[in-house]
């Protein structure tokens, strides 16, 4: 199937080019990196994890978020989303390819990087957050894979495969479930040191990752002849909506109880990030943006007509996006490191450098999920599924142009 | 070419005999060839004092920090990508959850040492995924630089932010005609800290700057009741760094 990516129009290798050249200059800034050590980042003593692994951190939850179209077609046999079911395997696949890269770039020793490996230690978080990151890029290779080869076949996906979907969907927790666990089990970090953690984690994957999704689907359908179904849209849409408003309830939760408390140690971070210490106030207007984009998203989705508002959708998402990513992109590793143990504000701002190679590693993902994405609307083309119609519906809506519609 | 084959199935069988043996043979060494220095120090829990009463001046901290960092090599970088072993910080940002606002001034002003503080629980050992980071027999929490990744995770993990990472070239930031070749560099892309100097006592010296504090910082062995840091700790006040964390630190202050 592979073969299906060699061939193209000229608007998608000239955007392969592109990426190829994105990945290019942000590899040089990478060499640059390996020749001199991180010293080429913002980072330091006291914000010592920044852009990376908050990019990481943030990837996981996209990786985690297809399961929100795998989970309600095998568990609930919700069929009407069965065609979307692969662009949210295929998009795991580049999350995951992603999260790795940028742990990669976060090491400052590389090479020794498989010690990790060579010597397994079950009690670092970070051994298990390697094993199923590893284990869930597999799993969806295999599932997604498989069912494309089967669908192109004309073939009903094979039984043995049952067993490995229904892990995977189990494991799409447990990624992100382990990601928080990186964070939440830190003794002296008081933003982190929540037993909500894992789950504020898993809301604002559930609405930010089916959101990233659905908008790269939306830009899939302008460059392909693949169009979703109306009600498949609807109900991921109703997906993200709730996974928002408990996203935004679970924050809230975080907020009564630092502050009816009065501890010092939980009041602080927050206290840092949306009011400023000790003069500092560089992230305060970044997270008010985010208060107030996340409850601008929340009352567009609320309100069924602008919900169902085809044109605003997709600002909408880009609004939650944007949202989660100040709140768990940017807030929430800044935030865990400032204030420091020493309770002294080091302020942190991602360099040029930093920012080049995240750049590059972004475009790896673009690469990844552009060449899968043409494999997959390649097959369902060939295969007729999907398709749109003349008058904007999906072949498998029933819609007054379908060929079989009622 | 038949003979080839058969040359081949020979050697086969000679390599495949040879790993059948060569882990046996290799585990043989459990004599290992290394001797214990006769003059070593030993302990069964190695644990600090300092005394603040006597030791809280900025120069004297820095005395201390200065013998520290040039016997182990630590560079020395300005800004926040510093790289510390032992240093002088207030009161409140030592003792952050013990605080009060009418705290005595002379106690407020002092400058209190910091330093790695070996906790028996120590948060660095649990996270790091490579062992890089290990808790010896004897409560040391000693690095190895040579297993580290540089994830940090140990300067996440630290609630003392005791560890250092090196962000660029150490060899950069010392004065190289003055390094001591009895203690190894550091490359880039790794964490370092105190190593509450394993080098010294494995030689039956104690560390440097314990002996250079004329007095104010004793170090001795927590679990023997007759100990020197037993008999302080018996007839002083003495507090630790954030208790909360339940690291319990192995070092104390006298305040």
């Amino acid at each position: 199937m592979l073969e299906l990516a060699l061939k193209g129009s000229k608007r998608y290798w000239m955007w392969i080019s592109f990426l190829l050249v994105l990945i290019g200059i942000g590899s040089l800034a990478y060499v640059n990196q390996l020749m001199v050590g991180l010293e080429t980042t913002g980072m330091g003593r006291d914000v010592s994890w920044g852009f990376y692994i908050s990019q990481f951190t943030y990837l996981v939850g996209l990786a985690a978020s297809g399961v929100m179209i795998v989970l309600p077609n095998y568990f609930h046999n919700y069929k009407k989303n069965k065609h979307m079911v692969i662009f949210g395997e295929f998009m795991a696949i580049a999350a995951c390819i992603m999260c790795m890269l940028f742990i990669a770039v976060d090491v400052g020793q590389p090479t020794r990087m498989l010690n990790v490996m060579l010597h397994p230690t079950p009690n670092s978080i970070l051994f298990w957050d390697m094993t199923v990151l590893v284990g869930y890029l597999v799993l969806n290779l295999l599932v997604g894979w498989t069912c494309l080869m089967a669908d192109r076949a004309n073939l009903p996906h094979p039984k043995w495969l049952k067993p490995f979907i229904y892990t995977s969907i189990i494991w799409a927790f447990s990624i992100h479930t382990v990601t928080a666990f990186l964070y939440q089990g830190l003794p002296g970090r008081h933003y982190w040191l929540t037993a909500i953690l894992a789950a504020r984690f898993l809301a604002s994957a559930f609405c930010s990752g089916p959101a990233i999704l659905l908008l790269v689907l939306k830009i899939t359908e302008r460059f392909t002849t693949f169009q979703m179904p109306k009600d498949a849209v609807k109900t991921l849409v109703k997906i993200i909506m709730y996974a928002m408003c408990v996203n935004m309830f679970f924050f809230m939760l975080e907020i009564f109880t630092s502050f009816y408390s009065n501890m010092p140690g939980h009041m602080n971070p927050i206290l840092y990030l949306f009011a400023g210490e000790h003069g500092h106030n560089e992230l305060v207007p970044y997270m008010w943006t985010f208060i107030v984009l996340a409850f601008l998203s929340i009352a567009f989705l609320v309100t069924p007509q602008l919900r169902e508002n085809h044109k605003l959708l997709p600002w909408t998402l880009v609004i939650l996006v944007i949202a989660t990513w100040l709140d768990k992109g940017l807030g929430l590793v800044i935030g865990g490191f400032t204030p420091t143990p020493f309770e002294t504000i080091t302020t942190y701002w991602p360099t040029g450098k930093e920012l080049l190679v995240s750049m590059m590693v972004y475009a790896i993902g673009a690469l990844v999920v552009t060449v899968l994405f043409k494999i997959a609307t390649d097959v369902k083309e060939e295969m007729g599924h999907s398709q749109a119609l003349p008058c904007g519906c999906s072949s498998e809506d029933v819609c007054e142009c379908a060929p079989e519609g009622e | 070419m038949k003979n080839n084959r058969r040359t081949f199935i020979k050697l086969a069988g000679i390599a495949a005999a040879g790993l059948a043996v060569a882990p046996k043979a290799m585990a043989s060494g459990s004599a290992a060839p290394v001797k214990t220095n006769p003059e070593a120090v030993h302990a069964e829990h190695w644990a600090m004092v300092i005394d603040t009463t006597k030791l809280h001046t900025e120069e004297e901290i820095a005395e201390l920090a200065g013998i520290c960092h040039s016997i182990h090599n630590v560079p020395n970088i300005e800004g926040k990508k510093e790289v510390k072993w032992l240093w002088a910080d207030e009161y409140g940002h030592t003792f952050p959850e013990q605080e009060n606002p009418h705290l005595s001034e002379e106690v407020h002003h002092r400058s209190f040492p910091l330093l790695c503080n070996h906790c028996e629980n120590p948060p660095c050992v649990r996270v790091c995924p490579t062992k890089a980071t290990y808790k010896r027999p004897d409560g040391i929490v000693a690095m190895d630089y040579h297993r580290c990744i540089g994830c940090r995770y140990c300067m996440a993990g630290c609630p003392y932010g005791s560890r250092s990472f090196n962000w660029g070239e150490p060899r950069l930031h010392m004065d190289l005609a003055k390094l001591n070749p009895e203690f190894p560099t550091r490359m880039r892309g790794v964490v370092e800290k105190c190593n509450f100097c394993v080098e010294r006592l494995a030689v039956g010296k104690m560390p440097a700057c314990v002996e250079a504090s004329h007095g104010a910082i004793v170090f001795g062995d927590l679990s023997d009741p007759d100990s020197d840091v037993r008999k302080v700790l018996r007839e002083k006040f003495t507090i630790r760094r954030k208790p909360t964390a339940g690291t319990e630190p192995s070092v104390y202050y006298i305040i």
